[in-house]
């Protein structure tokens, strides 16, 4: 759906979405490589479970929540993808534990 | 001058919360015609800011008489809850896992240990279990207690409910029953009538054979327009909550509850601060601190919102419901513990004010036991 700007550079970043490989540009937030990944919804809500997926980009709406490294809800849109990440998408309510 | 004119409603419930929409649930189940009069968005609302426990625990040292009506309450909650799950649809959440009061030194174990022996060897105090645990009978129900609780005090009566859906799900009940619920209808002055009470206030006047005062903070002011007495003071208390998580606590732990949408409740602080109800982050990071000690596992969680909230204290923490000598038909409820005792105002305490009087056992709770001169 979402498509990069033609004139789109940078260095190549590897992380994982849901343990598969993936890639990013430098300095792309986690909201931004998932959707250019082509992810379509990121995660469910805790309480009635509708699907989400990244929206303001600008850290207000808090609908880009992922778990990020083993720590949940994490917003992806104010956290720069790093080389060996490990991103997941949420299933409703975080773990304490993660 | 007609029947109708004289009193448009048999009982007016003044408040809106809690307290004055249990009571006016109760009423309109008992037959009455009831208008709740309210004040607007804005009207200091304890119900609206409170922690939704349903406690029967350490309730009532210093007067047994409250003691039973805390569990009385509590024994009546399940049902209370689903009768109004049957009229509205509503779940208000209501669980009953029992309570722990966690002890963070030999000190707390202690006084704790004192003050539950003596509220439970008061003459005449109603019989009920808890016990005093050391840490590892603790960790064997939650294994993720912090290494700092040296203790518990559990109760198996204790729970809690989604208070939020509580109060909404007793308004929809209102309205289902045909009680005239009024808002902006602040009481300036209540008249004693042709044999009824007139409640005068800005958006017009409302006439009933009888009156409650529910009206929390506001009963200081309202009460002696109909010669009762209601001297409650504002005990400001802060609120944090954390975002949602998987459910993991099931049971409610003295200032620490999980809801039953998953947000964790942390509510440990008690401050004389008048109506100021402005948040101080000095407090909640004294009281985060303390429920991290708690449970460590807290830490890791983002807080979603913090808010000060002003329970409603007598001068001895006890309930006042008590009818008028001067104005027979004019009642007073107030107390803090608006959740915890509404299955109580609504089935136990309505009855009663739809009949016209309290009975012999609502004596205790009665304004005038504040008249009595303190012993040098």
């Amino acid at each position: 759906m979402f498509q990069r700007l033609p004139n789109a550079s940078g260095e190549r970043v590897s992380f994982t979405i849901d343990g598969r490989p993936a890639e990013a540009l430098a300095g792309d937030s986690v909201a931004a490589a998932l959707i250019a990944n082509g992810v379509q919804t990121c995660r469910s809500t805790p309480v009635s479970g509708a699907p989400r997926a990244p929206y303001c980009m600008m850290g207000v709406c808090f609908d880009c929540l992922v778990t990020i490294d083993a720590v949940g809800n994490q917003q992806g849109c104010q956290v720069r993808v790093r080389p060996g990440m490990r991103v997941e998408t949420q299933n409703g309510k975080r773990e304490i534990e993660r | 001058m007609t029947e109708r004119q004289r009193s448009d409603y048999d009982v007016a419930v003044v408040g809106g919360g809690l307290v004055g929409s249990a009571i006016a649930w109760g009423l309109a189940r008992q037959g009455q015609k009831v208008a709740i009069l309210d004040e607007g968005d804005i009207a200091v609302r304890p119900s609206r800011g409170n922690f939704a426990l349903v406690w029967v625990q350490g309730k009532g040292l210093g007067l047994p008489e409250y003691a039973a009506w805390t569990k009385r309450s509590s024994d009546s909650w399940a049902g209370f809850s689903a009768q109004l799950r049957e009229e509205t649809g509503i779940d208000v959440c209501f669980e009953r896992p029992g309570g722990f009061l966690p002890l963070l030194s030999e000190a707390e174990v202690e006084h704790r240990t004192n003050q539950l022996k003596r509220l439970h060897n008061q003459p005449g105090v109603v019989r009920y279990d808890y016990e005093i645990l050391d840490h590892a009978a603790v960790a064997k129900e939650m294994p993720f207690i912090g290494k700092d609780v040296v203790g518990a005090s559990y109760c198996p009566l204790d729970g809690h409910c989604n208070s939020l859906k509580l109060l909404r799900a007793l308004h929809i009940g209102l309205d289902r029953s045909g009680v005239s619920y009024l808002p902006h209808h602040r009481v300036e002055r209540i008249e004693q009538r042709g044999g009824g009470f007139a409640m005068v206030t800005a958006a017009g006047e409302v006439r009933s054979g009888k009156v409650v005062i529910a009206a929390g903070h506001d009963g200081r002011r309202l009460a002696p327009m109909v010669g009762l007495n209601a001297p409650v003071r504002p005990e400001r208390g802060h609120i944090i909550v954390t975002e949602k998580t998987a459910p993991f606590l099931k049971h409610p732990v003295g200032f620490i509850r999980q809801t039953d949408e998953g947000g964790v409740m942390i509510g440990d602080s008690f401050e004389d601060a008048g109506f100021d109800t402005t948040v101080r982050n000095g407090v909640t990071s004294t009281i985060a601190d303390r429920a991290i000690r708690i449970f460590p596992q807290l830490g890791r969680l983002n807080v979603v919102r913090t808010w000060a909230a002003l329970r409603v204290l007598t001068p001895d923490g006890f309930p006042i419901y008590e009818e008028s000598a001067s104005m027979p038909g004019a009642f007073v409820a107030t107390c803090h513990s608006g959740v915890t005792l509404a299955a109580n105002h609504a089935l136990a305490l309505a009855p009663h004010i739809a009949a016209g009087s309290l009975p012999e056992e609502f004596k205790a709770f009665s304004a005038r036991r504040f008249d009595v001169p303190k012993a040098a």
